[in-house]
């Protein structure tokens, strides 16, 4: 019971007040406010060379959260949510496809060292090619104008997730293993007691990068090829010279972006309870 | 009697045989073999599946819309002669150096500035988290419209892509120093600047050898984009190619062969220049080099 | 306790190992390396083995051959007339008749201690889930183990990490516990509180125990026999009783025949070590 409440409620309550008494929080805003007010005083009220193309804060903000937006697209027009909603849905075909895919294939590929001497050497060959090289090749490849951009995402997520989850298995100390046959357990035993908790902490880092190329090769899909979408809305802004929701779909997608991989982190602390509390014991 | 002599053969090859034996294991080994095996038969297999139609009266999925191999490396000879192919890897590797350099260049004093001034680490640390999930090529076309000139607007964003690695690498590197060193060389009478001369930057080399690696691999990944996106989209008409633009072209003119062949370079470029810096990283780290 | 003196012989009838004219070359990349030099020792059912040498001179290679972790280069291995391995056998199979305590600890993180406690049994499917834990749950209890049951080994002090660990090969009923320097972390407080907990275990659970250790003191404290190994390629070198009568505790520490034995093997031991020293700088 006292282990709960010294890594719980109590625990966060008192790194927060901490927090609160450290100078962190005002340094900031701080540099949140510089951050901000660099943007507003060289584009709109110096108006420098080249700054003053660019779209001012004022007008960003006033478009973004506007009741009749004047080009469009606000908080309040469903297009906007059509966008986040195309764009997520990408992400979560392609992410999971490569979690299902990437995570097993990566603990095998640790495990046994025949699968990795006949599967790895093809990976070390397609690995150095920029996933966004395979975008016309994608486009010929599957039909249509959705399933292209989700390989490209998908193949962004597999490397990263397969990757890092043998790196995980090939990180275990041999002593975990040895422990375990030692105590009578049976290969397929150890693999499924020993390996693959092991190896845990290392794919979640692998699912963390891994969630980051994917809206990485996402938008760039969507750039080149694709309806709807953040990063079709940005460019055809471009194209259309509606340079506020550029930056609107900029700071959308840097706000979603960031959420996803939160969520990825807090799935993690979930599985891995463990490390979560160890980890806690050495803050302290 | 077995033993004997089976220590004497070892001691022998120890002394005259043993490099070309070792030369001769990595090259024939079970494993080295497998991985040449499982490339041939992915040969096969994409040569089979490209030439499904001609060859099997049917087109097998995906596979079947794709150029073989065999016409692939046809088209290749003939590009290698031509100085316009040459002319793509010239600006592709162009545009990375610029922009990974600039990234170098910027990216390390900043995050060792970060991590050794405190009140600087805590305004721009939260500002640099908020920017960092914004994908570089989200950039793309504000990039455009900010720099005067496309050539500009692509540099910017392949820095932005290797700036972000290169700098938390660094951080975290400088960050996690162990306490004890520093004590160590403020005990002996070292100065601050000494401290950051002698310590936390060989200390920190390792982390941005590291970022440094990472970040040439985006940066590849950025100026293929940017190459296609500048070139594929309406505007500009691909200004002055480069492998990515290279490879979108190919696409528009229905030229497929010359997609893969594209990649291929690509692939090549993007590891010659990660081994030219994992090279040059161990030169700078000889103290992590093991046996 | 101790003024009985009555002799604890080490007569049980499982357990006894047999090490015939063991040879172990490793072979990496062709530069033979001996690790261990016909070595032959015998150790009867029910003692407590300590094995002293010199850093890096193959104790550990003798105990993973015994373990079954790998194979021995010529000679032979018995337990209770069992061949364990030999070059026909190259390798015995790791299993719960024989468990280590390893060098740095293999308590898997990712499991409570309870769980950890468990896996052997569990693995072994012999007996129903109940059971098993409320055998774990009084094992814990005797080894004064209580309240730490729901905690992962990351939140407990290294002392009890290893108890924890011994408690958990105890579970499986082994023959043989194979220690590697299970204590050098510690610090020689906790050390000395490890020791008599571990005869105490012993004392409740007969078992035969092979003890790697660097530490004479524990060594004459725990063993009724020392045996000093050669610096590398290791054999014994000088075999060294321990007439103190078990059960002991700490007063055996200040005996004038602790001394004796002690000044006997400490002049072996330093001559084997500087030895090993030497050759470790002219390697370098
Ligand atoms: N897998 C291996 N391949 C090659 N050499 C090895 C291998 N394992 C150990 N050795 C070498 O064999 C020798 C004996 O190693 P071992 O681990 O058995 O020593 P040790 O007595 O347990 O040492 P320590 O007291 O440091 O634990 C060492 O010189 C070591 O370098
Ligand atoms: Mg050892």
């Amino acid at each position: 019971m006292s282990q709960a409440d010294v890594t719980g409620l109590g625990l966060t309550m008192f790194r927060i007040s901490s927090w609160l008494k450290s100078p962190k929080p005002y340094l900031m805003v701080t540099g949140f406010m510089l951050l901000l007010a660099t943007w507003y005083f060289t584009v709109e009220v110096w108006k420098l060379p080249r700054f003053q193309d660019m779209p001012g804060i004022t007008e960003v903000f006033s478009e973004w959260f506007s009741k009749d937006p004047y080009y469009g697209l606000s908080i309040y027009t469903p297009e906007y949510y059509k966008h986040i909603l195309i764009s997520l849905r990408r992400i979560a075909y392609a992410f999971c496809l490569a979690t299902v895919l990437g995570v097993p294939l990566g603990l095998f590929l640790g495990w046994s060292k025949t699968i990795r001497d006949f599967i790895f050497p093809l990976f070390e060959v397609f690995r150095p090619i920029p996933v966004l090289a395979w975008v016309p090749l994608a486009i010929i490849m599957f039909s249509g104008s959705e399933t292209p951009v989700i390989f490209l995402t998908f193949l962004a997520s597999f490397f990263a997730t397969t990757l890092n989850t043998m790196l995980g298995v090939e990180s275990i100390d041999e002593s975990y293993s040895r422990a375990a046959y030692c105590l009578g357990a049976s290969r397929w035993q150890t693999f499924k007691h020993v390996v693959v908790p092991g190896a845990m902490p290392y794919i979640f880092t692998g699912l963390q990068i891994s969630i980051g190329v994917a809206w990485f090769s996402l938008v760039a899909g969507e750039m080149v090829s694709g309806q709807y979408g953040l990063g079709y809305l940005i460019n055809t802004a471009y194209m259309m010279i509606e340079y506020p929701k550029i930056i609107i779909g900029m700071i959308t997608l840097g706000v979603i972006g960031y959420s996803t991989s939160a969520l990825v982190r807090l799935a993690g602390d979930y599985m891995m309870q463990w490390r979560v509390r160890e980890l806690a014991l050495g803050d302290n | 009697m077995k033993k004997p002599r089976k220590r004497s053969m070892l001691a022998n090859e120890r002394d005259n045989g043993m490099n070309i034996r070792k030369f001769r294991d990595g090259l024939f080994s079970k494993s080295t073999l497998r991985g040449i095996s499982a490339i041939i038969i992915f040969g096969i297999i994409w040569e089979l599946g490209a030439r499904s139609e001609e060859l099997f009266g049917y087109r097998w999925p995906f596979l079947g819309l794709v150029p073989a191999p065999s016409a692939v490396f046809v088209s290749w000879g003939g590009l290698i002669g031509d100085p316009s192919y040459w002319q793509s890897w010239y600006m592709s590797f162009l545009r990375v150096f610029a922009g990974f350099m600039a990234a170098v260049v910027i990216g390390i004093p900043l995050g060792l500035f970060m991590a050794v001034n405190k009140t600087f680490y805590g305004m721009a640390f939260p500002s640099f988290e908020v920017l960092r999930p914004i994908p570089p090529l989200a950039w793309v076309p504000a990039s455009i419209i900010f720099w005067p000139t496309q050539e500009l607007s692509i540099a910017f964003v392949t820095f932005l892509g290797a700036f972000y690695t290169i700098v938390i690498n660094v951080l975290g590197g400088a960050r996690s120093i162990n306490k004890q060193f520093l004590q160590a060389a403020q005990s002996m009478g070292a100065s601050q600047w000494d401290i950051f001369k002698r310590i936390i930057l060989p200390a920190t080399l390792p982390s941005i050898v590291v970022g440094a690696a990472v970040g040439m691999g985006i940066t590849w990944e950025v100026v293929v984009a940017a190459e296609m996106i500048s070139g594929g989209g309406s505007s500009g008409g691909g200004a002055g190619g480069g492998l990515g633009f290279f490879i979108w072209s190919s696409y528009v003119g229905g030229s497929y062969e010359q997609i893969i062949v594209g990649m291929i370079s690509i692939g090549i470029a993007g590891y010659m220049s990660s081994e030219l810096l994992r090279q040059t990283g161990g030169l700078l780290t000889p103290w992590l080099k093991t046996r | 306790m101790n003024m009985i003196g009555e002799e604890m012989q080490p007569g049980l009838s499982k357990g006894a190992i047999r090490i015939e004219d063991v040879v172990k070359i490793y072979d990496p990349d062709g530069a033979a390396v001996m690790a261990v030099d016909h070595c032959s020792i015998d150790i009867p059912a029910g003692e407590i083995c300590m094995i002293v040498g010199p850093s890096g001179c193959g104790k550990t290679t003798l105990l993973n051959a015994i373990a079954g972790f790998h194979g021995v280069t010529s000679g032979h291995i018995y337990l209770d007339n069992e061949l364990l391995c030999s070059p026909e056998k190259p390798q015995a199979e790791p299993g719960s008749d024989r468990i280590v305590v390893f060098q740095n600890g293999a308590l898997f993180p990712w499991k409570t201690n309870i769980d950890n406690i468990a896996f052997g049994p569990l693995m072994a499917g012999k007996l129903g889930k109940k059971e098993i834990y409320e055998k774990a749950r009084s094992m814990m209890a005797d080894a004064g183990l209580s309240g730490t049951e729901n905690s992962y080994p990351g939140e407990v002090s290294s002392g009890l990490r290893r108890r924890v660990e011994i408690v958990r090969a105890l579970m499986n009923d082994p023959k043989v516990l194979l220690f590697d320097e299970p204590y050098r972390a510690l610090d020689s407080l906790t050390k000395s509180v490890m020791h008599e907990a571990l005869l105490d275990i012993y004392y409740k659970n007969k078992v035969t125990i092979f003890f790697i250790t660097h530490d004479l003191e524990e060594a004459i404290f725990l063993g009724h026999r020392l045996i000093i190994m050669t610096s590398r390629p290791c054999k014994p070198k000088k075999i060294v009783d321990v007439d103190i009568p078990h059960p002991r505790d700490y007063s055996v520490l200040t005996s004038p025949r602790f001394r004796e034995i002690m000044n006997e093997a400490k002049g072996v031991v330093n001559e084997e070590a500087k030895k090993a020293f030497d050759a470790g700088e002219r390697e370098g």
